[in-house]
């Protein structure tokens, strides 16, 4: 083969690529005994990157359960898609934009929405719903819980900076595309202060039979390139998302891309337009690895190779080496195959929205990814080196135990002196817990008139399916400490939780999308609580009828060694057969009845204070972290959720809201906030300490409201799946008042408990960080 | 989807047109509250073309044309279907701005003033409560004068300024449509969420046929969305056709 001028690759040129010795030979033995040229390396060694090849996580996501009859499409495409009914389906996926969003925390949040939502309708899905998680390090001077030390006022300032800047980013990337935010979580912890994640999930809507794929055929049909023009931004940010950041780390701002909204809601027009003219074989967008990516996976995906000669691709800058070309990852670019001779109605379409759109080469029956620039192949590889037989690694794994005590530690004192209504306030105000409006009252929650139930109450984000009577709910959930104190249960936890969120509307759910937040996968130990989070997931995904219908994985969360927790964040879809009869968390009116729901049994003292030590409450309040996530029965979270969707869909049930951070309190004082009715309750408490009962974090509980005489409705359905369903008090207005063990112990107003829950976060923002000594 | 037009077929009917410019992103929801809650005929018009397909009433739709790029509305006041636009507008015909399309009508010159940076500097998505300076406008008649809305908003760029003697001719001829206020009505400053002049949240032109509002009523049209109050704007203008 004819090569272009190419300096010698030297072991160090390989190291810098990110590429190990033995690798390196790997690659030398696919090209047939030759060296690569540097356009090859780079080709490799984006492909053969941890964010790309999922070398170290293959051998273990192939555990999880991927199908129902529901599933359409599976992982290993753009976006998973369920079948909804009506001739519907959803295509969605979550995907991670951590690395480049504590670089740039606005452009990186941006670029990461403008990923997610390619990912959507390259499927042909238009877009209808985004959410995002979002984890940072502390913004307040809080109590430092479970060892480390407290931030200081530099890092409060830095998170302060990082929560600015994400939140404004995916507000301005997916306002202007018009797609409404549907909310999600926004958590702190002091182990994202160097490691911020952003994940970004997104949904979209397709016709059944209108689905495009991501896949390469026939030879002789043309590639055409589409979208913005391709510049020397986000060069290797594929690689740079597969290593530990380091002090060097902010040199890498030229690695972060740039995103323009505006061109991708040209680019959401032209292609779904594009599509219906029936000349489109396949389409994928080109996110990490840009055009590389793009063109070997959808040759590899058809089983077909591919031409293209670089000197067609429309460019930003003169001078553009093929090297950055073919590794550029400049936003709002797709590549699709079109039927031969039908060319000009593609062409048409993006002429119309003011598009570039090339012919940049042709499908080949050679297997080969073939580029050439002035003529003269750069390189050429076969697809399969880049994708099936990208390195797959066993990593070793090892038992990890945090250090954390196990047992409750003697110093802590419940049930003497504490008072439980401040505490409840502290707990409301506290970051995990309180409300987030800071956050999505800067995201258009509303547009394309869908949004039955928007951020903010709490459970799940639902929306309307126009022109048919169905909805969809859909909630992101992940507990970062659970993990850290058990991988595997807190992964169950992740799975149940966004499930439950999901059925509390009265949503059943469907699918399920997963993306892993890890540390550095070559340590044995993170590599163990990956294995154990993919366990978990399995087991709860299996138990409650979700699949795993793709995702992404990040790993090398990690600044200076330092890791974050293990944090799988769950993205779980339920679909409404009747989105009118969806049920809402807020109470709403006075005089009904409040019925706690529990399929879990009450544990004993023992495990309720081991139990303990993994809540907001303990972080909080009490200063310190022991012990183990709830336990969960699988089995009777499913039951539960069944439950729910029966009762509401039969109508019995006025108001639903699950306890999760902060108990059955927090979960009272939420519900009461929107309308301002309260509650007066009694809870049974067997004993306990008051502090258990208000604020323990047991699973698989979901406070209902219902008309008394919908009541033995209710306990029919509770009976007939085997869940407990106690009349705890009922609604009234403006107060909440609970017992616990025969005496009162949080009696306050809904109005002082919502200012606090609703000011803490702002105030946070706005205050200037006091020295932390 | 372009070039759908919704209709029932009914006679005496007035077509409605909805402007797409490259980024517009609420023009689908004000074709869907005129098609299927109004019930009207309704069309989309391409930014490109002067054709306004005879239509009786223009919405320019919200969203970010053009992505409001240099400034909200600066690049899309050129784009040929303005032109059509502002003769239509100064035979009398009936135009409906939203959000964006009160900013690109400001910046075309058929309302006056202009809409800037919220004084928060941050995108704001809320429902807000407007009261209804007069029921006199082909745009509020189903409305009673005094009453208050409850509509969202969602914009970084809301804050309506204009000059003193603008904002006394404005006050003067009754062009301000519509008022930010709490919920009883009052006009304070905390009801105000983008630091308004006057707490300005709709104008009219001096013929009273173009008016500029940031809130969106095609976001609440439909009981299932939380609010019906947006919908007395279409429904106002359905009325005021069939006077015609």
């Amino acid at each position: 083969m004819t090569t272009a001028a190419s300096p010698a690759i030297t072991p160090e040129l390989v190291r810098e690529h990110g590429l190990t010795p033995e690798e390196y030979e790997k690659i030398k033995q696919l090209l047939g005994g030759r060296e690569p040229t540097i356009t090859e390396l780079g080709i490799f060694s984006v492909m053969w990157s941890e964010h790309c090849s999922y070398k170290s996580s293959r051998v273990h996501l192939k555990r999880l359960p991927t199908r129902s009859k529901r599933v359409v499409q599976g992982p290993g495409e753009n976006a998973g898609i369920i079948d909804i009914g009506d001739g519907w389906a959803c295509a969605f996926k979550i995907e991670s934009h951590n690395h480049p969003s504590f670089i740039e925390p606005f452009q990186g949040a941006a670029t990461g929405m403008g990923g997610i939502l390619r990912d959507i309708f390259t499927m042909g899905a238009r877009p209808v719903a985004v959410m995002d998680s979002l984890r940072f390090g502390p913004v307040t001077p809080s109590k430092a819980a479970g060892g480390g030390a407290r931030a200081t006022q530099a890092e409060i300032h830095k998170n302060q900076s990082i929560v600015e800047g994400v939140v404004s980013g995916v507000a301005s990337y997916g306002n202007c595309f018009g797609v409404p935010n549907l909310g999600g979580e926004t958590k702190f912890e002091a182990c994202y202060s160097g490691n911020p994640l952003v994940n970004a999930f997104a949904l979209g809507l397709v016709r059944r039979d209108q689905i495009f794929y991501a896949k390469a055929a026939g030879e002789g049909n043309p590639v055409i390139y589409v979208g913005s023009k391709t510049g020397r931004d986000g060069i290797h940010g594929a690689t740079m998302a597969s290593e530990e950041f380091s002090e060097a780390s902010e040199a890498k701002r030229p690695n972060v891309q740039v995103g323009d909204p505006f061109l991708e809601k040209l680019l959401l027009e032209a292609c779904l337009e594009a599509m219906q003219t029936g000349a489109i074989v396949g389409i994928q967008d080109m996110g990490a690895a840009g055009l590389t990516c793009s063109t070997c996976e959808m040759g590899a995906r058809g089983k077909v190779g591919t031409e293209i000669e670089l000197d067609r691709v429309p460019q930003r800058e003169t001078g553009m080496s093929p090297y950055e070309i073919m590794l550029s990852e400049s936003q709002e670019r797709m590549l699709l195959v079109a039927q031969k001779g039908r060319e000009d109605e593609v062409f048409r379409v993006f002429e119309k929205w003011g598009l570039d759109a090339v012919e940049i080469g042709r499908v080949t029956s050679d297997g080969k990814m073939r580029v050439l620039q002035h003529g003269k192949v750069v390189s050429e590889i076969p697809n399969e080196a880049l994708t099936d037989d990208a390195p797959v690694y066993k990593r070793p794994l090892q038992r990890w135990e945090p250090p954390v005590p196990r047992e409750m530690p003697h110093q802590i004192r419940l049930a003497e002196t504490a008072d439980l209504t401040r505490n409840l306030k502290l707990l409301l105000a506290s970051p995990n817990i309180c409300g987030k409006r800071w956050v999505w009252q800067q995201y258009d929650h509303m547009v394309q008139t869908n949004t039955v139930e928007g951020p903010g109450a709490g459970d799940a984000g639902v929306i309307r399916i126009k022109g048919s009577q169905r909805g969809l709910a859909m909630a992101l959930d992940g507990n970062g400490r659970w993990c850290y104190l058990d991988p595997q249960l807190g992964a169950m936890h992740a799975v149940a939780d966004a499930a439950r969120n999901v059925a509390c509307c009265g949503a059943t759910p469907v699918g399920a999308t997963n993306c892993l937040n890890f540390g550095n996968p070559e340590k044995p130990q993170i590599m163990w609580q990956f294995s154990q989070v993919v366990d978990g997931i399995t087991k709860a995904c299996e138990a409650l009828d979700v699949p795993i219908t793709g995702g992404n994985v990040s790993f090398y969360n990690e600044t200076l060694g330092e890791g974050i927790y293990p944090t799988p964040v769950l993205g779980i879809v339920g679909t409404l057969d009747d989105v009118h009869k969806a049920v809402f968390p807020h109470f709403r009116e006075p005089g009904r009845v409040v019925v706690l729901l529990r399929g879990s049994e009450l544990g004993d003292r023992v495990d309720a204070e081991a139990e303990f030590g993994s809540s907001e409450y303990a972080k909080e309040i009490l200063g310190a972290v022991w012990g183990f996530p709830p336990a969960l029965e699988l089995e009777r979270e499913a039951a539960l959720q069944k439950a729910m969707v029966g009762m509401i869909q039969a109508g019995l049930v006025d108001s639903a809201h699950d306890c999760s951070e902060g108990g059955v309190a927090v979960t009272l004082a939420e519900s009461a906030f929107a309308k301002d009715v309260g509650a007066k309750v009694d809870l049974p408490a067997l004993g306990l300490p008051a502090e258990f009962v208000l604020f323990g974090e047991d699973a698989s509980r979901v406070v209902v409201s219902c008309d008394r005489s919908n009541l033995s409705g209710i306990q029919q359905v509770a009976v007939k799946y085997g869940i407990s369903a106690d009349v705890i008090g009922e609604t009234v207005p403006e107060r909440l008042e609970i017992k616990a063990n025969g005496g009162v112990v949080v009696s306050t107003s809904v109005s002082e408990l919502r200012q606090v829950y609703e000011s803490a976060l702002e105030t946070a923002l706005r205050t200037e960080a006091v020295a932390a000594d | 989807m372009l070039n759908s037009t919704y209709s029932h077929g009914e006679e005496n009917q007035m077509k409605f047109g909805v402007i797409i410019f490259p980024g517009s992103n609420c023009d689908h929801d004000a074709h869907w509250t005129i098609g299927h809650v109004a019930h009207q005929p309704v069309t989309f018009l391409w930014h490109d073309s002067h054709d306004l397909q005879g239509c009786d009433v223009i919405i320019v739709p919200g969203g970010f044309a053009y992505g409001d790029y240099l400034r909200t509305g600066a690049i899309a006041k050129f784009s040929p279907v303005m032109e059509s636009v502002r003769k239509f507008a100064d035979g009398g015909g009936l135009v409906l701005g939203i959000c964006n399309g009160f900013q690109i009508l400001c910046e075309a010159g058929l309302l006056p003033g202009a809409l800037i940076r919220n004084v928060g500097l941050k995108y704001v998505c809320k429902p807000v409560h407007v009261r209804v300076e007069t029921a006199a406008t082909p745009f509020t008649s189903a409305c009673r004068e005094g009453e208050v809305l409850t509509i969202p908003i969602g914009h970084m760029e809301g804050n309506y300024f204009c000059d003193d003697a603008t904002l006394a001719e404005l006050r003067r001829d009754r062009r301000v449509i519509f008022r930010y206020t709490d919920p009883n009505g009052q006009i304070t400053p905390e009801a105000n969420p983008n630091g308004s002049l006057d707490n300005i949240a709709g104008i009219c032109s001096p013929g009273r046929n173009v008016l500029g509002m940031m809130p969106h009523p095609e976001r609440f049209s439909e009981a299932e969305l939380g609010g019906t109050d947006g919908f007395k704007i279409f429904e106002s203008l359905v009325g005021a056709m069939a006077e015609k």
